[in-house]
């Protein structure tokens, strides 16, 4: 029995720039499609967003204020806010839950896909959705509550609120590391409305219980809340940078927890 | 060990027999739970080898292994003579997998196209269509398929980067038999086009349909290695070891001994049945001592085997 040994030297495969490019833009653009075709995705993050905007901020109230804004302007912003949260956690934390419980992450693992590119596409697709609900809340206000902004204050807005979709989508991945396939949902949604009510994205801010303005402050949606309705004038009148920092630590506890997630995985996989 | 390892029964092929992956002195535990102990066993290059073993035995984690999904406790794994982790060597290699859930609203084509990308030289979709026989439903969702489409979908993404080496993780479980010879077919024409194959498999008659080489799984360890054919004879029959002043011709000569070994200062007989042959032996040599007959080793995984295809509750182990 003679035995060799095949090596490398014969076949020298490195990517090309172009076609790494088109991996990652393939990546997002199925990722994308996967969570579009999804009903429980779009009917739940899509439609909730958009109900509660109609109803309270256009049937409802469309002629009131909250300390002096307008509020169907207001609602945009907390809406948004709710909006994008609930695009992003779900978007990630969901998918990645199920694909690396019940095997599809292994299949892809084994694959010569970068691994960067998976997460990339999650990320990429939870901005896409939180743009989405975020234009479709501008639509609504403009079209039917009277909504009047300059042009460079709603692309600031789309551009706080998209940003804001980074720190919801550092904590799916973490929470889809840690959650179970069938957990990851309930799990979520016991950590993202009871955060959204106390973030002041359902009541507006000041008519909550002091107890509930103290903790909003370490919540990462009551800074971005703040940050979107900075830029319609109805903040809470403080620090812009503190708002972005407090998110920025955030998304990076989040990134910390979910690499070690990921590479408990690389180490040990289920049987 | 039972089996000695022998030179690739088919003789049409003429490529040199390179290793182009291996387990060496492999173990691998869950926790307390040992999936490998001490596992040694190589794939060679434009050969189908079969991994073959009741569920448990630990072909999942074989495969798993040399796909780099993790890391043994003790040994080493090399594919294409590196590490499998190797970026590089995932480019050369396909694999199919036993998945719980898979992207179900993405469609057919559009699974492929992904997979494809990941690879420098896919084949074309059409070819892969063709080959995994989803042409017909290439539109389709993947939540709309049934159980044996699944599969098939599957095997597609493991051959649409037109690998060299090929896992297969149990790839005909589920399919009907049209469906089964259908994918036998398919690998088979792989290994002509050149490529490697590894296939796990509960089914000895797939082995054996498919396999230049088996190799025995059970509870963790290779209990033997070898051709259908030399794996076939060892399910059945009685090992009987004894230490003897006859020759080993003429033991071999004996009615129903199908094959005798020296071992050191004894010699190890495969008989069909035992009581004749030991009959014979005592006739002929009443010095003879140290009498041991044993089931031929690879009775236990077998009875394994056949309590997996359905004949639940007759046997205990």
């Amino acid at each position: 029995m003679s035995t060799a040994t095949m090596t490398l030297s014969d076949v020298r495969m490195e990517r090309s720039r172009r076609h790494t490019a088109t991996i990652y833009l393939k990546e997002a653009k199925y990722e994308f499609l996967k969570n579009l075709r999804l009903r429980v995705y779009t009917a739940s993050v899509l439609s909730f967003p958009l109900m509660f905007y109609v109803l309270f901020g256009l049937v409802l109230n469309a002629k009131a204020a909250i300390g002096g804004t307008h509020v169907p302007t207001y609602l945009i912003a907390t809406y948004g806010t709710f909006g994008v949260m609930g695009a992003s956690l779900f978007g990630t934390a969901a998918g990645l839950a199920s694909d690396r419980g019940l095997g599809w992450l292994q299949v892809k693992r084994a694959s010569p896909m970068p691994p960067f590119a998976y997460f990339c596409a999650k990320v990429i697709t939870s901005m896409a959705f939180s743009a989405t609900i975020v234009v479709a809340l501008f639509t609504l206000g403009i079209a039917f509550g009277g909504v009047r902004l300059p042009v460079g204050d709603f692309a600031r807005l789309l551009a706080t609120l998209v940003a804001g979709s980074l720190p919801f989508s550092a904590m799916g991945l973490a929470l889809g590391y840690f959650a179970g396939p069938n957990s990851a949902p309930p799990t979520i949604n016991l950590i993202y409305l009871p955060m959204s009510f106390c973030s002041g994205l359902w009541v507006p801010f000041m008519f909550l219980p002091k107890v509930v303005q103290q903790i909003a402050r370490v919540l990462p949606p009551y800074h971005l809340s703040q940050l979107a309705l900075g830029v319609v004038g109805a903040g809470a009148h403080e620090s812009t940078a503190v708002h972005w920092a407090v998110l920025a630590a955030f998304t990076m506890i989040c990134l910390g927890v979910a690499r070690i997630g990921f590479q408990r995985d690389q180490e040990k996989m289920y049987g | 060990m039972i089996a000695t390892v022998e030179q690739r029964h088919t003789s049409d092929r003429t490529k040199p027999e390179w290793t182009v992956a291996s387990l060496e002195g492999v173990n691998k535990a869950y926790g307390a739970v040992q999936a490998l102990r001490g596992v040694d066993f190589q794939v060679r290059a434009g050969e189908i080898i079969a991994l073959l073993g009741p569920n448990g035995a630990g072909k999942t984690t074989a495969i798993k292994l040399l796909l780099g999904l993790m890391p043994p406790n003790a040994g080493r794994v090399r594919v294409f003579g590196g590490d499998p982790t190797n970026p590089e060597n995932r480019m050369r290699t396909g694999a199919m997998l036993q998945v719980g859930r898979v992207p179900e609203t993405l469609r057919v084509r559009e699974h492929i196209d992904l997979f494809s990308s990941y690879y420098p030289k896919p084949m074309a979709a059409i070819d892969v269509l063709a080959a995994a026989g989803l042409e017909k439903l290439r539109d389709r969702k993947f939540a709309e398929l049934s159980g044996g489409q699944k599969q098939r979908v599957l095997f597609a993404l493991a051959i649409c980067g037109n690998p060299d080496l090929l896992f297969l993780d149990e790839p005909t479980a589920g399919l009907d038999v049209e469906a089964r010879r259908m994918l036998w077919d398919q690998i088979r024409r792989l290994v002509d086009d050149g490529k490697t194959v590894l296939l796990t498999t509960h089914y000895l008659q797939e082995a054996d349909a498919l396999a230049d080489r088996v190799a025995v799984i059970n509870r963790g360890e290779i209990i033997a290695q070898g051709t259908p054919s030399e794996i076939k004879a060892q399910t059945s029959g009685k090992r009987i070891r004894c230490v003897t002043s006859l020759s080993s011709d003429r033991v071999r000569e004996l009615p129903g001994v199908t094959e005798v070994k020296e071992d050191r200062e004894a010699i190890e007989i495969h008989a069909s049945e035992a009581e004749p042959v030991v009959r014979q032996l005592l006739a002929r040599d009443p010095a003879l001592s140290g009498l041991e007959i044993t089931t031929a080793g690879l009775e236990e995984a077998f009875l394994a085997l056949t309590q997996d295809n359905g004949h639940k509750g007759n046997h205990s182990n």
